[in-house]
């Protein structure tokens, strides 16, 4: 018993230290003023039209991203369980690729990409096109984040599905249900526990990314995670930043409890 | 009485591996037929080309006269209970057994009623809610054969659905389908490995090996008139020897002449003789056919096993009455208990084309 318990010590360090200060330091922070007494304002600070907008267009962008990595992952989904098992590793394999390059080089691609006179549009002129102009607009912001995060949505998924006992597809089909109905019936409350992995896998990070706004947004689109990073890095108040962002945790953990609640068997809980 | 279902010549491969070798099956209207054989020789195979998950290379699926072949399994009126049982783990129990009927779009009523029939004919009354993950393996057995035959399919397929079950609930789950059977009207077609089940169960046994059908009949035909030495061995025990067949009736054993009943296998031909172990009647030495020493003794519950040395042959002996080993006895066989086959011109025809 003392050996296990001694084994799992570089954890709880780990955790301690990666987790459980830094998060106490910031509700620290957010709970007094510059002078070091005990406030409420940087909390409530989030109510000021300042934060409150970026905050909603966060939300919005975050949703639209959401919803198209699901809109594409589970069709994807459904696809690969269908496919022969050889194949299946190596489409997945390729949709990982990408994850294994540095995330703010992938995005910073993405910018040259799209500029005016990138190769995107290079080549639509050529073909005579008109021009894409997305770059400095929330389409690129929402192009990038889907492309950055379309693998946590993809992978949760996949795992979920491939795992489905085909009997119980082939018993729907017995009972005389159509392929739509299989779906509809069997494979996509089935996938839940991976649909809602991968909700909040995509969801979260859209939801608090800063960088992805900064490089594809041209600094005219400010998410909340700019605000936050303002307030820490540009000048701002340290305390305002970590006001928000205690506020923000709260809000995604309030997200993420009513999100596992949907998935009755709490198989695919993350948080 | 017609077929309900006939399979014309069918052939399926898997990975170039001919699984099924221009199989064809009639199937008569309100039977109990088993498919029977050992594992690997394309039972499953048999049962879901008839389902529509599997389509043959080649060869036709007749339903009523009707070819169906090429049919999706949604649009076949026949219902499978899997091996694996496949209840959808994400509804209740009632939600299970109504799903076929909700998709044929039946009335709220209607289903109700079929829910409460379904449940009381596999004797769970009152568990339509409870989650399916809560019941024992016999009762997810249950909901799925509960689960098919609310659909009032015209077959029912079952692919060896007692296989987890414990010996007793096993016995008592046979005893429960073929009262189902009796009451609905339905024709069945079930799968096993076990000789047993397909003996106690069946109107109709098909033996099966390597893709081949070996032998089809009555359970007692089967077991009394085996074919040849694979059914023979494979349905129950049995004392397979090497004889010559000196005439009709009349057949060389061990060196001992035997009266038997068959006829038409010629004069002085070498052939196989099947005698059941129960079929060997111990006497004193001297006494019987054949004078021998009994070398192993196992009891068995309802009678003693025995192994004879006799004329060069170790012969299985099934008998109540007890003989020690090492003790003297002597065999005797009555004729009609002495069945005679041909020998396989080579090893591989032992699994080859019979006509049936
Ligand atoms: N989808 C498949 N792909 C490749 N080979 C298969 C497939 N299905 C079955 N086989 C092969 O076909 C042969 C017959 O399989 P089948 O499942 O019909 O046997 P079975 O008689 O039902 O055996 P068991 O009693 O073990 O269930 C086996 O050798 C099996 O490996
Ligand atoms: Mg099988």
């Amino acid at each position: 018993m003392f050996k296990r318990k001694s084994l799992s010590l570089p954890y709880i360090l780990f955790i301690l230290c990666g987790t459980v200060i830094p998060l106490l330091a910031i509700l620290y922070y957010a709970m007094v003023d510059k002078s070091g007494h005990f406030t409420l304002a940087n909390l409530a600070a989030i109510g000021d039209p300042l934060h409150l907008k970026p905050l909603l267009f966060s939300l919005l962008l975050a949703f639209i991203c959401t919803a198209i990595c699901l809109l594409l992952a589970f069709p994807l989904g459904l696809m690969l369980r269908r496919s022969g098992a050889g194949k299946k590793g190596f489409v997945i394999f390729l949709l990982i690729l990408p994850m294994w390059m540095n995330f703010l080089l992938r995005t910073i691609a993405w910018k040259i990409l799209l500029q005016k006179t990138g190769v995107i549009n290079a080549i639509l002129n050529a073909v005579g096109l008109k021009s894409l102009e997305i770059i400095n607009t929330p389409y690129a912001v929402v192009l990038g984040m889907v492309y950055d995060f379309l693998p946590f949505m993809i992978l949760p998924i996949y795992n979920v599905m491939i795992k489905i006992d085909n009997s119980l597809v082939e018993a729907a089909y017995d009972l005389g249900a159509s392929p739509f109905r299989v779906m509809k019936d069997v494979l996509l409350p089935l996938s839940m526990p991976g649909i809602i992995s991968g909700v909040t896998m995509t969801f979260v990070p859209s939801m608090t990314s800063f960088a992805i706004s900064e490089i594809l947004g041209g600094g005219n689109i400010s998410l909340i995670g700019n605000i936050i990073e303002g307030e820490f890095l540009r000048g701002g108040s340290r305390n305002v930043g970590s006001g928000i962002s205690m506020v923000m945790m709260v809000f995604i953990l309030i997200s993420m409890a009513l999100l596992n609640k949907v998935d009755k068997n709490g198989e695919g809980a993350v948080v | 009485m017609g077929n309900i279902l006939e399979l014309v010549n069918i052939s399926k491969s898997f990975d170039g591996e001919l699984i099924l070798d221009e199989l064809n099956l009639d199937v008569k209207e309100n039977t109990f037929m088993t498919l029977l054989g050992p594992s690997g020789c394309g039972k499953t195979t048999t049962l879901r080309i008839i389902g529509g998950f599997t389509t043959p290379d080649e060869g036709r699926v007749l339903f009523e006269g009707r070819d169906i072949t090429n049919l999706p399994p949604n649009k076949r009126q026949l219902n499978t209970v899997f091996q694996k049982y496949a209840l959808f783990p994400h509804m209740s129990v009632g939600e299970n057994i109504a799903y076929g009927l909700k998709i044929s779009g039946k009335s709220k009523t209607y289903i109700d009623d079929k829910i409460k029939y379904a449940l009381k004919l596999v004797n769970m009354d009152g568990y339509a809610n409870r989650d399916v993950s809560q019941l024992s393996g016999g009762q997810q057995q249950r909901i799925a054969i509960a689960r098919a035959i609310v659909n009032e399919p015209k077959v029912l397929l079952l692919d060896e659905p007692l296989g987890a079950l414990d010996l007793k609930l096993r016995q008592d789950m046979q005893y429960e389908l073929i009262r189902l059977k009796n009451e609905l009207g339905i024709t069945f077609i079930y799968v096993t490995h076990d000789q047993e089940e397909a003996l106690t169960m069946s109107d109709t046994v098909v033996v099966m090996n390597q893709g081949y059908i070996q032998q089809m009949g009555t359970p007692e035909s089967i077991y009394n008139e085996p074919e040849n030495a694979f059914v023979a061995t494979f349905i129950g025990d049995s004392n397979i020897l090497s004889g010559l067949m000196l005439q009709d009736k009349l057949v060389r054993i061990c060196g001992v002449n035997f009266i038997c009943v068959d006829t038409g296998f010629g004069v002085n031909k070498p052939v196989d003789v099947v005698i059941r172990p129960e079929d060997v009647i111990l006497d004193e030495p001297g006494m019987g056919q054949l004078d021998g020493v009994v070398t192993h003794l196992i009891f068995k519950g309802v009678h003693y096993e025995m192994e004879v040395m006799a004329g060069d042959f170790e012969w299985l002996v099934q008998s109540t009455e007890m003989h020690a080993v090492g003790e003297a006895v002597s065999l005797r066989v009555v004729p009609d208990n002495i069945q005679i086959m041909n020998k396989p011109e080579s090893e591989d025809e032992e699994a080859v084309v019979i006509d049936v």
